[in-house]
C-alpha cells in the first residue's frame, strides 16, 4: 500500500509533463487534469464509451486506477476516500448501465454533501438522443442528485470543465459533480491548456459570516440559561473540529453531535451528550427539548434528528450556522440565522465568546442525565451481543480506527458504543441511507489512509449487496477489516415490523446467506466466525494481526433492538428506553 | 402571514442547455408549484431571463427562492411581485364569427384594446395582450360566441422604474 502512494507523489518533474501545452486527445487531457488536481486514486469499471480513456491510461503509472467489480463499488469507495481525506474522490465508469449504477451512489453522496467528481462516458455526440446502444441521459437522470453537471460537447472545453467541477465539488456545501464525456470527445485532439483559475458567475458561496449575527448568537449565549449545541457535518466538512471544541468549552456549552457529526468533539469530554434523534441519548434528546438556546452548527435539521416537529425543541431560541443559506429556516424556524462556513464563524465567535455563567444549574442536570441514563444493554454470556462486539472492536482499536458501516441496526450500535474521537473517523450514509455502501467505502478510507486501521461493520443483509469488492481487497491487498454483525434478519425492519407492525415479520428472513468465511476465502480473503465472547475476541485478534484484509462475522443474538427509539410521530422525549440490566 | 398568494419572480439563467431542465425539475421535485413559465433573451448576451408565477406562503417562497440560487447556472433571483412592476401576457383566442357576429365581436376587441390578426371563413383570431385577470376577461366575453383554440404565452414582466433585475 505504502509504495504505491510513493510512486504516486506528484513530483515537480512529473507536475511539468502534465502541464506541458500540446496537441493531446481528450482522454489524455482528462488524465492530465485528474493528476494536476491531485487525484491520488480513481475507482472505475471500462466499457465501450470509455475505451478511449481507459487506453490512455495503458502502461501510464502515474496514474492509479483501481478496477472493482460493480460501478456501485467503485462510487462508494470514491465516497469512504472523500469522507476520509477530505479531498475529492473519482470514479469513472461507462456510458448507459454502468452510469446508471453510480445513481444510488450519487445520491448517497449528496445526500450527505460529499465532494465527488463523477465521470461517465457516453456515447458519441452524433449518436446522442437516437436511442443508441448503451445511451443513457445520465446528466437528466441525474440533476436531482448532483451539485452540478456537465455534458461535455467539445474537447476543448474539458480542461476547464474539471477544473470548475473540482471547484464546484470541494467548496460551499460540497457534493457531487458528473462530468459526462461521450466517446467522440474523449477521441477527438486539441491543444491542452492547463486551467488554474475558475470563474463561475452564478457560484459564490458565502463564507464569511455577518459578523452582527454573531454577536446575536454570543448575546444570547449570554443570557442562555440551558443552553445546547447541536454539532452536524458541517463541523467535519469544513474542518472546524479545533474550533467547535474551543467554542464549545469556552462558553460551556453541553454538545450532541448528529450521526454524521460523530467524531466532530471528542467523546469523552464532559460536555459530550451522544447522539439525539430516534436512536439517541437520553441526555441529548432531553437536552434538546428543555434547551432555552440551541446553536445548530452544520446540522440540517434532518427529520431523524427532530421526530416530530412539531413540539421539537419547544422552548429553544433557534441559532443556526451553515454554509447553505437554503438549510436555515428549511425545517425549523429560525431566530438568529448564520450563513457562512463553521470554521470561519466560529473563529470569529472564539475571539470573544465568554462562559455560559447562567446556566451551571443546566450543566449539573446534563451531567446527572449523562450519570442515571446512559446508553445500556444487556448483556449475555450464552449469546453474543451486538453492542459487545461494538465495544469490543472500540476497545481493540482504542477508538483510533476508520469505521465504516453499512445501514441498519448495526450502524446505530456503531454510533451508539463506539467512542468517536477524531474528525473523518466515521464514515456512514447518513441521509440516503444506503445499503451497500459500508463495505466498499471502507475500501476508498484505507486507500485515503493505507496506515491506519480501517474497520467496515456491515449487517447480514447490506454485506451481501456489494460482497464483490472483496475481490480488490485480495489482489491489492487492501487490509480493511470486516465485520459482520450477522443476526440472520434484516434487524433494522425486524425491529419496526415488531414494535409498529405487532410482530408480522414480512420478507426479513436472511436464511439462505452464504458462508460467510467460506465466501471471503473464496476470494483469497482470511475469515473467522464467532459466536460467543471468547471466540469474538480470539477471531478479532486474529483479524487486525492480519497484514491483508479480513473478514469476521459474529453470530449475534436475532432479536436484539436498538434502544432508545423514538417512533414516527413522537417528539424526542417520548422514548422508548428498552431494557436495562 | 402564511397567505397562499401568487408570486411573479424572474430568474436570471446562464443560456445554457438543460438550465430550464434545471429550473423546472427544482419546482417539480420539492413540491413548489409552477402556473407560468416564460423564458426568452435579456439585456445580456449569454444570459436568458426566465419569469416564473408560482402560489405560496412566504416560508414557500423563501425556500423558492434559496434553492434556485444553489443552482449553478442561476445568476439571479428577484421576487419581482414585492415591488411596483408590469406583467404581460400575450393570448391568442380563435372564436366562432359568422359574418352576422363579426361585428359584435368586433366591438368587444375593440373596447379592450385587442386586435384581430387573422379572418376565416367563420372564425375570428383576436390577439389580446395585458395582465392575467384581463386576459381571462376577454376570454369570458368571448365565451358565448364559441372559443375555438386558446394559445397563451404566460407571464412576462419587469420591475417599473429604475434598473433592478
Amino acid at each position: 500500500m505504502s509504495s504505491h502512494r510513493t510512486t504516486m507523489r506528484s513530483t515537480d518533474e512529473l507536475r511539468q509533463n502534465w502541464m506541458k501545452p500540446e496537441v493531446i486527445t481528450g482522454s489524455e487531457m482528462l488524465l492530465r487534469s485528474l493528476l494536476l488536481e491531485g487525484v491520488e486514486c480513481v475507482f472505475g469499471y471500462p466499457g465501450g464509451a470509455v475505451l478511449y480513456i481507459y487506453d490512455a491510461m495503458h502502461g501510464r503509472e502515474d496514474f492509479h486506477h483501481v478496477l472493482t467489480r460493480h460501478e456501485q463499488g467503485a462510487i462508494h469507495a470514491a465516497d469512504g476516500y472523500a469522507r476520509a481525506s477530505g479531498k475529492v474522490g473519482v470514479c469513472i465508469a461507462t456510458s448507459g448501465p454502468g452510469a446508471t449504477n453510480l445513481v444510488t451512489g450519487i445520491a448517497t453522496a449528496y445526500m450527505d454533501s460529499v465532494p465527488l467528481v463523477v465521470i461517465t462516458g457516453n456515447v458519441a455526440t452524433n449518436f446522442i438522443g437516437t436511442d443508441a446502444f448503451q445511451e443513457a441521459d445520465i446528466t437528466g437522470i441525474t440533476l436531482p442528485v448532483t451539485k452540478h453537471s456537465y455534458l461535455v460537447r467539445n474537447v476543448e472545453d474539458l480542461p476547464r470543465v474539471i477544473h470548475e467541477a473540482f471547484h464546484i465539488a470541494n467548496t460551499g456545501r460540497k457534493g457531487p459533480v458528473l462530468i459526462d464525456i461521450p466517446k467522440d470527445v474523449s477521441a477527438a485532439k486539441s491543444m491542452f491548456t492547463p486551467v488554474t483559475s475558475v470563474n463561475i458567475r452564478g457560484y459564490n458561496p458565502t463564507v464569511q459570516p455577518n459578523k452582527y449575527q454573531v454577536d446575536k448568537m454570543l448575546k444570547a449565549i449570554e443570557e442562555a440559561q440551558a443552553p445546547v449545541i447541536l454539532a452536524g457535518a458541517g463541523v467535519i466538512h469544513s474542518g472546524a473540529h479545533e474550533e467547535l471544541y474551543d467554542f464549545a468549552t469556552k462558553a460551556q456549552i453541553p454538545v450532541t453531535t448528529t450521526l454524521l457529526g460523530l467524531g466532530g468533539f471528542p467523546s469523552g469530554h464532559d460536555l459530550w451528550m451522544g447522539m439525539p434523534g430516534m436512536h439517541g441519548t437520553f441526555t441529548a434528546n432531553m437536552a434538546i427539548q428543555q434547551a432555552d438556546l440551541l446553536i445548530n452548527i452544520g446540522a440540517r435539521f434532518d427529520d431523524r434528528v427532530t421526530m416530530k416537529l412539531d413540539g421539537f425543541a419547544p422552548k429553544a431560541k433557534i441559532v443556526h450556522i451553515d454554509i447553505d443559506p437554503a438549510e436555515i429556516g428549511k425545517n425549523v424556524p429560525t431566530d438568529v440565522p448564520i450563513v457562512g462556513d463553521i470554521r470561519s464563524t466560529l473563529q470569529l465567535a472564539n475571539a470573544t465568546v465568554k462562559r455560559s455563567d447562567k446556566a451551571d444549574a443546566w450543566r449539573s442536570q446534563v451531567m446527572q442525565w449523562k450519570e442515571e441514563k446512559p446508553l445500556t444493554f444487556v448483556d449475555s454470556d450464552e449469546e453474543l451481543k451486538p453492542q459487545w462486539v461494538i465495544q469490543m472492536i472500540n476497545d481493540t482499536t482504542h477508538g483510533d480506527a476508520i469505521v465504516t458501516t453499512d445501514v441498519g441496526q448495526h450502524q446505530m450500535w456503531a454510533a451508539q458504543y463506539y467512542r468517536f474521537n477524531h474528525p473523518r473517523s466515521w464514515i456512514t450514509s447518513g441521509g440516503l441511507g444506503t445499503m451497500g455502501f459500508g463495505f466498499p467505502s471502507a475500501i476508498g478510507a484505507q486507500m485515503a489512509y493505507p496506515d491506519r486501521t480501517v474497520v467496515s461493520i456491515n449487517g447480514d443483509g447490506g454485506m451481501q449487496m456489494c460482497a464483490q469488492e472483496l475481490a480488490i481487497c485480495a489482489i491489492n491487498n487492501i487490509p480493511v477489516k470486516v465485520a459482520i454483525i450477522n443476526n440472520r434478519v434484516l434487524g433494522m425492519v425486524r425491529q419496526w415490523q415488531e414494535l409498529i407492525y405487532d410482530n408480522r415479520y414480512s420478507h426479513i428472513d436472511l436464511a439462505g446467506s452464504p458462508d460467510f468465511v467460506k465466501l471471503a476465502e473464496a476470494y483469497g480473503v482470511r475469515g473467522f466466525r464467532a459466536t460467543t465472547k471468547e471466540e469474538a475476541e480470539q477471531a478479532w485478534q486474529e483479524a487486525l494481526n492480519t497484514p491483508g484484509p479480513a473478514v469476521v462475522e459474529f453470530v449475534v443474538r436475532k432479536h436484539e433492538n436498538v434502544y432508545p427509539m423514538v417512533t414516527q410521530g413522537c417528539t424526542i422525549d417520548q422514548m422508548i428506553l428498552g431494557e436495562s440490566e | 402571514m402564511m397567505s397562499t398568494t401568487k408570486h411573479t419572480i424572474a430568474v436570471i439563467v446562464n443560456d445554457q442547455p438543460g438550465v430550464l431542465q434545471r429550473v423546472s425539475g427544482l419546482f417539480g421535485r420539492r413540491g413548489f408549484n409552477i402556473e407560468s413559465i416564460t423564458v426568452g433573451a435579456s439585456e445580456e448576451e449569454g444570459l436568458s431571463r426566465m419569469v416564473i408565477v408560482t402560489t405560496g406562503d412566504d416560508h414557500l417562497l423563501e425556500q423558492i427562492e434559496k434553492q434556485l440560487y444553489k443552482i449553478i447556472d442561476v445568476i439571479k433571483v428577484v421576487n419581482l411581485s414585492k415591488q411596483p412592476m408590469v406583467s404581460r401576457e400575450l393570448a391568442l383566442i380563435k372564436v366562432k364569427a359568422e359574418a352576422h357576429e363579426r361585428p359584435e365581436v368586433l366591438g368587444v376587441v375593440e373596447t379592450f384594446r385587442a386586435s384581430v390578426v387573422d379572418i376565416g371563413p367563420n372564425t375570428l383570431m383576436v390577439q389580446v395582450v395585458g395582465d392575467s385577470e384581463k386576459i381571462e376577461a376577454m376570454v369570458e366575453l368571448l365565451k358565448p360566441y364559441g372559443i375555438r383554440e386558446i394559445s397563451r404565452t404566460g407571464v412576462t414582466a419587469l420591475i417599473r422604474g429604475q434598473v433592478n433585475g
